[in-house]
């Protein structure tokens, strides 16, 4: 039996006086991968975007409807924001270290949330490292500035500073879009292990990729979810035409 | 096909003069100043008060006043500035209200210094009934000295990649844990930078404290904030144009005008020293 982590239910999303995301009803499964594919500016990122309400940051954006993770309204007003984000971890499309020491970057999160004991940030350091399938690259040089990785490792640093924090659910706006075909080798083996321990949500361009890493996919065009089924089915066999259209590459 | 090049060389030309031209003048004026003041300039004059009705003597409670009010504006637009821009870039929103604000501070930067002078008389002398003091002075300069240290600061903000704010909030930090933990360290170098260089011109000018508390002659130091004091520009003012000896005291306002440069230049040195420093760390 499958748990829902998170249910969207008729979801809108305005920025100013465009509509981003309409009627949006969907269930992201616990531990399970899901992939969100669509044309550029159908709402991908918007949508992802709002599971950790980091389109807060935007001014003159506007919600409606409900998105419950573990049936508590994320967008209620006693919701605590900054606990949700602790909650939901989040690895942004163009990897952003932070001009810190490579520890410094995974333990960035434990800090700020409190977690000061040293002991414990250097066992979660290396966990989380372990975790991001970096450890071994850079145990010997934990205090070299992250910004001497290279760009596929970068983006595995950000995912093990999104780990250190024990998040429930991990997003990912297409984390690996900007590395080359081996990084992404390596990020996307590493999703297949991450999800046994967490929910994903992954925004990505590349349609093979959707169908080898993803359990769920959802389809998104012109802010409308389109189709939502398990991947297996978009692929080989999808409802809509639209879809079909799509995926085998016929438009976007 | 030569004409291209006619003009390609013509252009770069006349950049050379511009650059020529310009640094020539500076070097005329401080050659001037350096060769007809440095001969006055001696640990005595560095140390003592003027003497027989300033024709003699140094310019020690000038060097002092011009510290004591540089440290009394710092205190006041560093902190105020420091604030006014982080609330603007990161908390603010942007709307029409801030937008004005924001105009109101880059106009203010352009106002002559002048009627930042009569304002702190008005304001600081007379309505709060301070009186002509250090205070007066060093709060006049402050205010004036502040649009720039918020316009310095705000850039400096601004500079910091939207991307370490995100992260740091995706993260879980609060707004503010974001701001002192992944946004002030890396634009800190260049606000201070910015006060420094707005703190230099503060200390160099002469219209807000001519009417807020800067003296003509004190043989003492000022002993508290309530007292008048003399300072560097406003003294040069005088020996250059106000004395009865004009001509015997030119020597002292050639020296004076030294001391003033020398200590803007350092403290513009001491900027660009401190923003080279941070950002070595800042690296590492």
């Amino acid at each position: 039996m499958l748990k829902t982590k998170i249910e969207v239910k008729d979801f809108n999303f305005f920025y100013g006086d465009q509509h981003a995301l309409k009627d949006v009803n969907l269930n992201i499964c616990k531990n399970k991968v899901l992939g969100i594919i669509g044309p550029s500016g159908c709402g991908k990122s918007t949508f992802l975007r709002n599971i950790n309400r980091m389109n807060d940051t935007i001014a003159g954006t506007r919600a409606s409807g409900t998105m419950l993770i573990d049936g508590q309204n994320i967008f209620a007003e006693n919701m605590d924001v900054v606990e949700l984000r602790r909650r939901v971890g989040m690895v942004f499309q163009k990897s952003n270290p932070f001009p810190k020491s490579i520890f410094d970057n995974v333990a960035y999160g434990l800090r700020v949330n409190g977690r000061k004991d040293k002991e414990y940030v250097e066992h979660k350091v290396e966990e989380s490292l372990k975790g991001a399938a970096l450890w071994e690259e850079v145990k010997d040089r934990l205090q070299a500035s992250a910004f001497d990785l290279s760009g596929g490792q970068q983006q595995r640093l950000c995912i093990a500073r999104a780990l250190a924090i024990e998040p429930e659910v991990l997003l990912m706006d297409e984390p690996a879009s900007a590395l080359d075909p081996t990084a992404t080798a390596k990020i996307e083996e590493l999703i297949q292990e991450l999800k046994k321990k967490y929910t994903i949500v992954i925004v990505t361009h590349n349609m093979q990729q959707a169908a080898r890493i993803s359990d769920y996919t959802a389809f998104f065009m012109l802010g409308e979810l389109v189709e939502y089924n398990e991947t297996q089915k978009i692929f080989t066999n999808p409802e809509k035409e639209i879809t079909e259209e799509y995926i085998t590459g016929r438009f976007g | 096909m030569n004409k291209k090049m006619i003009t390609e060389q013509l252009g770069f030309w006349t950049l050379r003069l511009c650059v020529g031209l310009v640094g020539l003048i500076l070097l005329l004026i401080l050659f001037d100043i350096v060769s007809k003041g440095i001969g006055t300039i001696s640990w005595r004059f560095l140390t003592q008060p003027p003497k027989n009705g300033m024709t003699e003597g140094g310019i020690f409670p000038a060097i002092v006043g011009t510290f004591f009010v540089t440290i009394l504006t710092a205190v006041l637009a560093v902190p105020l500035g420091m604030g006014c821009a982080i609330y603007l870039n990161e908390y603010a929103d942007d709307n029409i209200f801030t937008r004005i604000i924001r105009m109101s501070i880059r106009n203010l930067s352009g106002v002559p210094s002048i009627v930042y002078g009569l304002f702190g008389v008005v304001l600081f002398v007379q309505m709060m009934r301070i009186g002509t003091c250090l205070l007066a002075s060093g709060l006049t300069l402050g205010l004036m000295t502040l649009p720039w240290t918020i316009t310095a600061s705000e850039e400096a903000l601004k500079n910091v990649p939207q991307s370490y704010r995100d992260g740091a909030l995706a993260l879980g930090a609060t707004k503010w844990q974001a701001i002192k933990t992944n946004v002030l360290p890396y634009s800190i170098s260049g606000m201070l930078t910015g006060t420094i260089l707005g703190l230099a011109r503060a200390a160099g000018e002469t219209a807000p404290i001519l009417f807020t508390g800067a003296a003509f002659f004190l043989p003492f130091l000022p002993k508290s904030l309530f007292e008048q004091f003399m300072a560097l520009p406003y003294h040069l003012y005088i020996m250059a144009t106000q004395h009865h000896a004009i001509e015997t005291v030119r020597p002292i306002a050639y020296a004076t005008a030294l001391v003033l440069i020398v200590l803007i230049c350092s403290m513009n040195m001491f900027a660009v020293v401190l923003r080279y420093k941070l950002r070595k760390r800042k690296k590492e």
